[in-house]
């Protein structure tokens, strides 16, 4: 007979070993669904995982790419993974990451065409406070009047969509170009150009952010008080109580530091590859961002790995779709397989599988 | 950058020696190729004209391509495999196209329904969709009963503002009562979204829905509700054989055969082309049979007299919707005022996002 029985400690080997066996069986699942559209499997797989880094043709843009669409996943990654490791659930990055672009953008129009070496650390300020601020508004709600902040969080996005439009339309419309929703390009104005820091390296200052934040946050996690809180919190919250940590102030802090982080992301991408406001601008960072955080487990290294490889799926899915015609809906079911077969691996982490003899019981 | 366009071409021409003469086309999609509206259109031209030149011509497609980086580098991906012509299917790829053109001055960019062409290596094609918009302003117009048209729009952007006025226009002028109700999406394919607004708008009292959304979701929801709709860019009757009174079909083939044989020419220059019914670049799916035979022969006229250039749906006297006079007494209205529109014309009651 075959019994689940729950470990007394979740196993230390299936936790770190989990990913790359979701990687692996990913890659076997999809495999056969590609070969079941009539795709040459390998050809895929090669070209989904190998060619944007290795590909003599695309490696030398894609590399860079690489970086560019990574970044700002880790970036939120690492704020969101702070949270949940305290159980403090924000659902809604996304929107914190379209304010704080609105933020970044609206410093920028507002000193356009003025040069100046202030505009751009104004503009960092700007998107960070403005994710910050989106960000409270479920904390405060959560604290003062004990509202859920996966569902505030979460329905804040579709309002801070509609303030995008609206922005897209009206108060930051380009002037230049009457008739069309948008923003003036920001690329076009050197002050506020979030420009290549190393020529085709695809290193701006958003991937700068994400590197210290992923130290910052580690080092947080790992060394400082407040590391320890936030775990004890999400692993016994009655313990944390009477030790001493405030549940309110670990949720204001928690959402406080993921809307700052998502709030850079936003303005790191709206003044670099995104370019302007436009009513489109928002593609979904913030949800993604979900997935990095638990394919890294929570920890901000890892989140580095799991933002880069969730980043050469997309990548590597556009030139499968390219290069194979394998069709767009084919690439969202691999890059869903992934999270699905590390979600179910994760029941070995708690769990082991026993044989045992049915008479026993 | 040369010396990775030296190196792509020759890594290219070392593997495949055999298809040195192939033109490559490709194209990104805003939706999926099974959106059975506007990308599916598009996809339709691209296998029509991949049919028309037969091995001379490889296509690629990548779909569900979101504006700004993302429509970035896969177009850039796109130059650097070596695609010769480069179809951006979408008006918000505008910034996109133009910053890739810029790098790769040897590819020949086509933006469909673009305004910004920075760059020599950019052709803007767009449709008279407001022709077609008149069409089924007047059919709509007769065929309401409640007096309300339910009209789900995407972006507020000159094509489709110009397509409500166009509507508004030829309902009124057969149906003095008629009301505009628009809701706004601020997405080109969001199925759910736009089944939400197309019962929004039958609760305010449209039986008639007219959508500028890629989705067949209204359709749908028409057909359940017992009501009318007019499909979009492709034939979606299938989604509602008794709601779907007919649609604007695309039919961006000959387009995309002659542009691609310019291309394989070495003819090919950077163009504005608007085309319309004259060029046969829109058409009217078939009529359904609930449309009375009169109407429909009314409508048949309406297309051709446009198609001959003998009537302008755009023709004065037409008043902006504060009242100020836009166009005089037999005036038609130019491109240019047409390419830019940002205002309804009167007697629309919505107010336009701003």
């Amino acid at each position: 007979m075959i019994r689940l029985e729950k470990r007394k400690e979740p196993s230390k080997f299936w936790r770190i070993a989990n990913p790359f066996l979701a990687v692996l069986l990913t890659m076997l699942a999809g495999g056969i669904m590609f070969a079941a559209l009539g795709k040459d499997p390998i050809a895929a797989i090669r070209l989904i995982f190998f060619d944007p880094i290795f590909s003599e043709t695309f490696a030398s843009y894609s590399r860079p790419q690489l970086l560019i669409k990574s970044a700002p996943l880790i970036l939120i990654a690492v704020g969101l993974a702070i949270g949940f490791r305290a159980g403090i659930w924000n659902i809604g990055a996304e929107g914190q990451y379209i304010i704080g672009a609105l933020f970044g953008a609206g410093v920028a129009l507002a000193f356009f065409p003025q040069p100046g070496w202030y505009i751009f650390p104004l503009m960092v300020i700007a998107g960070a406070f403005g994710g910050f601020l989106w960000a409270m508004i479920p904390a405060i709600l959560k604290t003062r009047f004990n509202t859920n902040e996966i569902l505030v969080s979460l329905l804040l996005v579709y309002v801070a969509e509609r303030i995008l439009a609206a922005m897209a339309l009206g108060l930051m419309r380009n002037p230049d170009q009457p008739g069309f929703p948008g923003s003036r390009d920001l690329r076009r104005y050197e002050a506020a150009h979030n420009a290549e820091l190393i020529a085709n390296t695809g290193i701006h200052w958003g991937v700068v952010a994400a590197l210290i934040a992923v130290i910052f946050a580690y080092v947080m996690m790992t060394r400082h008080l407040l590391g320890f809180h936030v775990q004890l919190a999400g692993q016994a919250p009655r313990a944390a109580r009477f030790g001493g940590v405030s549940p309110a102030r670990l949720v204001v802090i928690c959402l406080g530091i993921a809307g700052a982080l998502a709030g850079l992301a936003g303005m790191f991408e709206v003044s670099g590859p995104g370019g302007q406001v436009r009513i489109e601008f928002a593609s979904g960072y913030g949800f993604t961002a979900i997935i990095v955080a638990f394919l890294g487990r929570l920890n901000p290294l890892a989140i580095v790995f799991a933002g880069l490889l969730l980043g050469l799926t997309y990548i590597g899915g556009e030139l499968a779709q390219m290069m194979l015609q394998i069709p767009g809906a084919a690439i969202q079911v691999f890059q869903g397989m992934l999270l699905f077969f590390l979600l179910a691996l994760d029941f070995q982490t708690n769990y082991r599988i026993r044989l045992t003899r049915g008479a026993r019981a | 950058m040369k010396k990775l366009l030296t190196a792509a071409v020759l890594s290219a021409a070392l593997a495949t020696p055999a298809l040195a003469d192939t033109t490559k086309a490709g194209f990104i999609y805003i939706g999926p190729v099974g959106d059975f509206g506007w990308t599916a259109g598009h996809d339709r031209a691209r296998r029509e004209m991949a049919e028309h030149f037969g091995d001379a011509v490889e296509t690629t497609i990548v779909e569900n391509v979101d504006y700004g980086a993302d429509a970035e580098r896969v177009m850039t991906q796109m130059a650097i495999s070596g695609t010769d012509v480069i179809f951006a299917a979408s008006f918000g790829y505008g910034p996109d196209v133009n910053s890739v053109a810029g790098r790769f001055p040897d590819v020949a960019f086509q933006h469909a329904t673009g305004y910004i062409q920075d760059h020599p290596n950019i052709s803007l094609y767009d449709a008279r969709f407001y022709e077609g918009r008149a069409v089924l302003g007047h059919i709509g117009g007769k065929m309401t009963e409640t007096n309300t048209i339910g009209y789900i729009a995407s972006f507020p952007i000159p094509a489709v503002i110009a397509g409500i006025n166009s509507a508004y226009l030829h309902a009124k002028a057969v149906n003095p009562d008629i009301q505009f109700r628009i809701i706004w999406t601020y997405s080109w394919f969001d199925p759910a979204l736009e089944a939400d607004a197309a019962e929004t708008l039958i609760e305010q009292g449209a039986d008639v829905i007219m959508q500028h959304t890629d989705s067949t979701a209204a359709i749908r929801v028409a057909e359940d509700a017992g009501v009318m709709a007019f499909g979009q860019a492709s034939d979606m009757t299938q989604f509602g054989p008794n709601a779907h009174l007919t649609a604007i079909v695309d039919n961006w083939a000959p387009y995309y055969i002659s542009r691609v044989q310019a291309v394989m020419d070495g003819t090919w220059e950077a163009q504005n082309s608007w085309l319309g019914f004259a060029d046969g670049i829109i058409e009217m799916a078939p009529w359904n049979d609930r449309i009375p035979a009169e109407l429909q022969e009314e409508a048949n006229g309406l297309v051709a007299a446009i198609a001959a250039g003998e009537y302008h749906p755009f023709t004065g006297p037409i008043n902006r919707q504060d009242g100020t006079p836009w166009l005089a007494e037999g005036e038609v209205a130019p491109d240019g005022d047409l390419a830019t529109m940002d205002f309804y014309v009167e007697g629309i009651t919505a107010e336009l996002p701003n």
